[in-house]
């Protein structure tokens, strides 16, 4: 049994894997082909980095991904204070809109920003291009961060706030000292969650990117349409290095936070 | 109470932002042109349930082989000592965090007639066989891409079965297959559920796969609907009447999926 759940493990890791080193192998690749490894280049990889498309959809990106998530953490986590202290029946209205880019398949999320968009181009100035990108992505961000800052509040003892502004803080700084340290895990966990979703999101881009402003997975797409080029190859290569660092060190922070929690507080003994 | 107040901004944003763009696919779905009501471009729709059925049966089969896989690998995963578990874990999520576009350009330079599994083959004397641009192509395509929406429900909802459980079946003289079906198979039907729909709803609206993988041959509803809005076939009206029963048919089965899941902690991430 043991031999053969190590032996179907395996199975799936190489199905998951080999088609990205294949990937990375061919990034490496002197000639065009994907079949023949017929020497070993750097040159790929300097032609990415001279890719004044893939650069600047690349900076795109990571503008908008900032951007995005820092305005959806915001959003959200007011959202979230204040949709917390609502009756029953419009929270649930409000949740219930909220979890709509959540579960509507993306293309109709863009598709109906796009609209949206299209719709008011006609009678007021818009251009698809970086605004409508950004609103697009904040858009689909602060569900997430909803959905993160929530479940806090009811772990929460709800008599802290009130503790707090009966031992003479003003609702300003109860909600510094003692709510938001309180929410802090959900607020970060939804900011990384935005931060990574926007960073990745293809689909919504595409409809609401216009011709001016692309992101990188827009770029992608337009490569991977046209001719054969190893470029891509190159990148995915980088992408895979950056997303086994990140969640290595990821990893690392995890276990070291849980390590510290496992310790005795100083001074706590006897 | 002011504490309501805060959350004013973003209930703006969301009439906005989610409200008005969702009554605007049914306002184009409804109107023509020149804004006057008709039922044409709904009724149209019914002209493309070749290509429904398509999405809904490969969609479907993607969704059964992500199941079998997930599943043992999911109870795998949880009999691991839980030092490497953790690890084994981020191995096995790790691909998820590629670019999907990346991880399906990378089937397309295997599957090809020129690819490398057929070069492969070649040296066995075999094919080459036509892989790409093939209804199978797709659903592999999906069942790589979406694999991991199915373990990770599955497995977070098996990890927090309390093995005092497990020990009380065989103690109560459940060998371990019964085990499984009796004690195992029940409890993890809410991850089960969640991972079903995870996979199912992005795998019926894709329009990357099929392009990717399917040629121009195995158009899907998400192919449908890009092309009226960013492709040849211009027309936005008929563009938001797909989407419109693209949503709604998301919509009843997530309806039906809820019924069996009354667990709200199994979020989606």
């Amino acid at each position: 049994m043991k031999v053969l759940s190590k032996i179907y493990l395996a199975i799936v890791l190489m199905f998951l894997y080999i088609p990205i080193f294949v990937l990375i192998v061919f990034s490496f690749n002197t000639t065009k082909s994907r079949t023949v490894m017929s020497g070993f280049t750097f040159e790929w990889y300097e032609k990415l980095f001279r890719n004044d498309i893939i650069m600047s959809s690349l900076m795109n990106t990571i503008i908008i991904a900032v951007l995005a998530s820092i305005a959806a953490t915001i959003l959200g986590t007011a959202a979230a204070i204040g949709i917390n202290s609502m009756k029953k029946l419009p929270r649930a209205v409000v949740l219930n809109v909220t979890n709509f880019p959540i579960i509507n398949p993306e293309i109709v999320t863009g598709v109906s920003l796009m609209l949206l968009f299209v719709f008011f181009a006609a009678r007021m100035n818009v251009e698809f291009g970086f605004a409508t990108l950004l609103i697009a992505h904040i858009t689909f961000d602060v569900p997430y961060v909803i959905l993160n800052v929530m479940p806090k509040f009811r772990q929460m003892d709800p008599f802290l706030y009130e503790a707090a502004q009966d031992l003479g803080c003003s609702p300003v700084k109860a909600f510094f000292k003692v709510v938001l340290p309180e929410i802090m895990p959900g607020v970060v966990s939804g900011f990384l969650m935005s931060f990574t979703f926007s960073l990745d999101d293809f689909i919504i881009s595409y409809f609401t990117s216009g011709s001016s402003t692309q992101t990188l997975p827009v770029t992608i797409y337009s490569m991977t349409r046209r001719k054969v080029s190893p470029e891509i190859n190159a990148l995915s290569t980088i992408i895979f290095l950056v997303v086994v660092v990140v969640l290595i060190v990821k990893n690392i922070i995890e276990r070291r936070s849980e390590a510290k929690k496992g310790m005795p507080i100083k001074g706590e003994k006897a | 109470m002011k504490t309501k107040l805060i959350a004013s901004p973003y209930l703006v944003w969301m009439v906005v932002f989610i409200l008005v763009p969702l009554i605007l696919v049914a306002y184009f779905a409804f109107t023509d042109g020149n804004g006057n009501f008709t039922l044409d471009y709904v009724s149209d729709v019914a002209q493309y349930s070749p290509i429904f059925v398509r999405s809904i049966w490969l969609a479907l089969i993607a969704t059964v082989i992500c199941l079998l896989i997930a599943y043992p690998l999911s109870y795998i995963l949880t009999g691991i000592n839980k030092k490497s578990q953790s690890t084994m874990l981020m191995i096995v999520m790790l691909p998820m965090w590629m670019n999907f576009l990346l991880r399906t350009y990378a089937w397309m330079t295997l599957l090809g007639n020129n690819g490398l599994i057929n070069s492969l083959l070649g040296f066995l004397n075999l094919g080459p066989f036509k892989m790409l641009n093939t209804e199978g192509a797709v659903v592999l395509g999906m069942v790589y891409n979406y694999l991991p929406f199915m373990i990770l429900p599955i497995y977070s909802v098996m990890v927090k079965i309390d093995k005092n459980v497990l020990e009380a079946a065989s103690d109560l003289g459940c060998n371990a297959r019964k085990t499984l079906f009796k004690v195992v198979l029940p409890l993890s039907l809410p991850g089960v559920m969640s991972g079903i729909t995870m996979v199912f709803v992005p795998a019926i609206s894709t329009f990357i796969i099929s392009r990717m993988l399917g040629g121009g041959g195995n158009l899907l509803i998400g192919d449908l609907i890009e092309m009226q809005f960013l492709g040849n076939s211009y027309n936005m009206n008929l563009g938001a009447a797909i989407s419109l029963v693209l949503m709604v048919i998301v919509l009843l089965l997530m309806t039906i999926m809820n019924q069996f899941n009354t667990d709200d902690d199994v979020v989606l991430m």
